[in-house]
């Protein structure tokens, strides 16, 4: 090809062909669905429920096949038929996991592990049959395997849509009390609300997107499309509501996106493009998703850390001074209280230097320390101020633990800095009040 | 039945003809995990307007006998009745607050959302949670003093909140009957008062709550009646009257050093 890329791409942007724009329609759709009933599913902690159905959908595709194959030759390849199948066999692989996890003892993981690859192996020794029986509509049936995307034809599209539609229709209808199903199925009995049902609701729901969605990326990776959308979902939202929308609108967009690669390069196939532009999605909301994301996390954690360093920093030099009298050194303007050499700062021995530098820089930028011209370390009024109110506190919480809780001065010892941390002021009144109107310390 | 519990309780197990029926009634219930019996032929009935404690060590079945009664877990034998009749005609007039650990809180719902669950059969089927139902589940919030978390994530609330929710969702339900698990189970000291407070309220409006409870030492502060249990049921009666030591003993075995110094709480008390 002389210009790889640029005009394809073009074509599949300004959506030129009839064809693109009607598997760009599916896809998306099915993305939708598969998002909001994904968020179920991973709330129900079945995240791979997914993985099941595809798996176990094999031998059902195949025996559909066979028999469609014997009652009249050659009609082998009829879509709804294989579908059916394709259902009843990934159901009947969904309850065997939850049978064997009702009446037996084994691990969930195993059961779906052993439940899965039997179905899958059932369902490649019976494909090979299908394949002996040398008919030519059997070529078709590869196309479950790996998904096919661009040899989906409108009039299956169709199918997909309606099916799409119905599902995301159901789980509206059903938003609460699915809700209620995830969360606490115990007290969801207690109400009276049928939750066996509901959980099999639930289960013929993925079953349905996962029968659909595997025309289009191929059985082994529908569970992707299922998990991912509303994983990614979770790192922006703390509302279930929220995180089914977002989950649906990231399903619809890396369905769209992998549509478009894969119309834009030829012998791209859509479904594996679907796929990665989801798991990209995912690792983008993982680093900046708005509740949860790493970096958000790691700024607060690190703002925190900052917080309570300033807080040991000022206590350890608040008691370097009490120690040394002779570090008062009032400045004349009365600016400056007390002056202490850097090495004297006892208590943060352990701290390394870059830490101790930090917080220093962060003290002296808020103009509450600064630094002497032979790099000692000035204590401003309010720098003295605070850390003798940090250990006040300090001995207002010891006095408190020893006369109402009870604890040897030997345990109180050993939680001593979390504490400086924990103890804001609203905390402090309570002991004050609790210690009597002016308690010594 | 063992003859003790015979003696102890005030009342037999059926129920009095005419009058208003019992709360809960239960009759002859085993129930069995695996085989191996956890509650195991237990007779009880309660009287309405009490706060009853149920008390027993780890193991003894007591949130077994709970669950059974709601139909929770499978039971062998028996019959449980409330307000005279199986629970599936009067769930309405049952509320049921489950052990906090049993749930998942990072689940991603607020503090009002899980009350607004204790509204979701009165709502119906399809429809979604209106201003209405919000409002009521925000005065059931009120009730233990937590609406100003109303809008709160579930995981961002202390151990202590989290019950309190958990007890705003069975408030919802406006019960006549209160079942409850462990409500008391690793709260702060504030909390411990709030759901005292509401327990209190409840029973002087006449309603009925059943606690399954673990500190020995509040029993007879908090309590009404107690129900001791270790798999069966040892002694069941007002709290004055049934919490003896030697009902401890054999409800403990020898497993339980806190026995002498409850007993000496109590003699306190009787002073």
């Amino acid at each position: 090809m002389s210009l790889p890329g640029a005009s394809p791409l073009f074509a599949a942007i300004s959506f030129a062909s009839y064809n693109t724009r009607v598997v760009l329609l599916g896809a998306s759709l099915l993305g939708l669905a598969a998002g909001v009933i994904g968020t179920f599913l991973l709330l129900r902690k079945k995240a791979l429920i997914g993985d099941v159905v595809g798996h176990c959908a094999l031998p059902g595709i195949a025996v559909a096949f066979l028999v469609i194959e014997r009652t009249s030759p050659g009609a082998g390849k009829n879509l709804p038929a294989l579908l059916v199948g394709a259902t009843c066999a990934g159901l009947l692989g969904a309850q065997t996991v939850s049978l064997i996890k009702l009446f037996t003892r084994v691990d969930n993981d195993t059961s779906l592990a052993v439940v899965l690859s039997v179905f899958y192996g059932a369902g490649v020794a019976l494909l090979s049959v299908v394949q002996r029986l040398a008919s030519g509509s059997s070529a078709g049936l590869k196309d479950f395997l790996n998904g096919q995307t661009a040899a989906i034809v409108s009039q299956d599209v169709w199918i997909f849509s309606g099916a799409s539609l119905a599902i995301v229709l159901v789980t509206g209808l059903l938003f609460k009390e699915f809700t209620l199903l995830c969360f606490d199925e115990d007290f969801a009995r207690t109400r009276g609300l049928p939750t066996r049902a509901l959980d099999i609701a639930l289960t013929l729901l993925a079953t349905a997107v996962s029968v659909v969605g595997m025309q289009t990326v191929g059985l082994l990776l529908v569970t992707a499309i299922l998990v991912t959308p509303p994983a990614s979902a979770r790192f922006w939202t703390n509302d279930i509501r929220v995180m089914a929308l977002l989950a649906g609108l990231t399903g619809v967009v890396s369905a769209a996106a992998g549509v478009i690669a894969s119309a834009a390069r030829e012998r791209l196939p859509a479904g594996p493009m679907i796929v990665l532009c989801g798991g990209a999605l995912f690792v983008f909301s993982l680093l900046f998703g708005r509740e949860r994301g790493v970096i958000w996390l790691w700024a607060i954690h690190r703002r925190e850390r900052l917080r309570n360093d300033r807080t040991d920093l000022l206590r350890s030099l608040y008691e370097s001074v009490e120690a040394n009298p002779q570090s008062a050194r009032p400045s004349k303007d009365g600016a400056i209280r007390a002056v202490i050499p850097r090495d004297h700062i006892e208590p943060l021995r352990t701290w390394s230097s870059r830490r101790l530098n930090r917080a220093l820089g962060a003290c002296i930028r808020d103009g509450i320390l600064g630094r002497t011209s032979d790099g000692s370390i000035a204590l401003t009024q309010t720098a003295i101020e605070e850390g003798a109110r940090i250990v006040r506190n300090r001995k207002l919480w010891e006095l408190y633990l020893q006369q109402f809780a009870d604890v040897s001065a030997a345990s109180i010892d050993r939680n001593r800095d979390l504490l400086d941390h924990a103890l804001d002021p609203a905390l402090v009144r309570q002991l004050e009040s609790a210690l009597g109107e002016s308690p010594r310390v | 039945m063992s003859p003790e519990a015979a003696h102890q309780q005030s009342h037999s197990p059926s129920r009095p003809a005419g009058g208003p029926a019992s709360p809960l009634v239960i009759h002859d219930l085993t129930v069995a995990y695996q085989r191996k019996p956890v509650v195991w032929d237990i007779d009880y009935e309660t009287q309405a307007g009490k706060l009853i404690a149920i008390v027993g060590p780890n193991g003894a079945g007591k949130s077994t006998l709970i669950k059974a009664a709601l139909n929770l877990v499978p039971r062998i034998s028996g019959e449980v009745l409330f307000f005279g009749e199986p629970y599936k005609r009067v769930r309405h007039r049952v509320a049921y607050v489950p052990q906090r650990t049993t749930v998942d809180w990072d689940f991603p719902v607020s503090a009002l959302d899980v009350v607004a669950m204790g509204l979701y059969r009165e709502i119906g089927w399809f429809r979604p949670v209106t201003r209405r139902y919000r409002e009521q589940a925000l005065a059931a919030l009120e009730r233990v003093a937590m609406q100003d978390f109303a809008r709160r994530q579930i995981s961002q609330l202390s151990g202590g909140q989290q019950q309190r929710v958990f007890l705003a969702r069975a408030l919802a339900q406006n019960a006549e009957l209160y079942l409850m698990d462990e409500p008391f189970a690793g709260v702060d000291a504030a909390t411990e008062q709030a759901i005292i407070g509401v327990l209190r309220e409840l029973r002087s409006s006449g309603q009925t709550v059943i606690v399954v409870h673990h500190d020995l030492q509040t029993v007879s502060e908090y309590f009404d009646d107690v129900l001791m249990m270790n798999m069966r049921l040892i002694a069941a009666g007002p709290v004055g009257t049934v919490l003896t030591a030697e009902n401890l003993r054999r409800t403990y075995g020898g497993k339980l050093s806190l026995i002498d110094q409850v007993s000496q709480k109590m003699a306190e008390q009787h002073r």
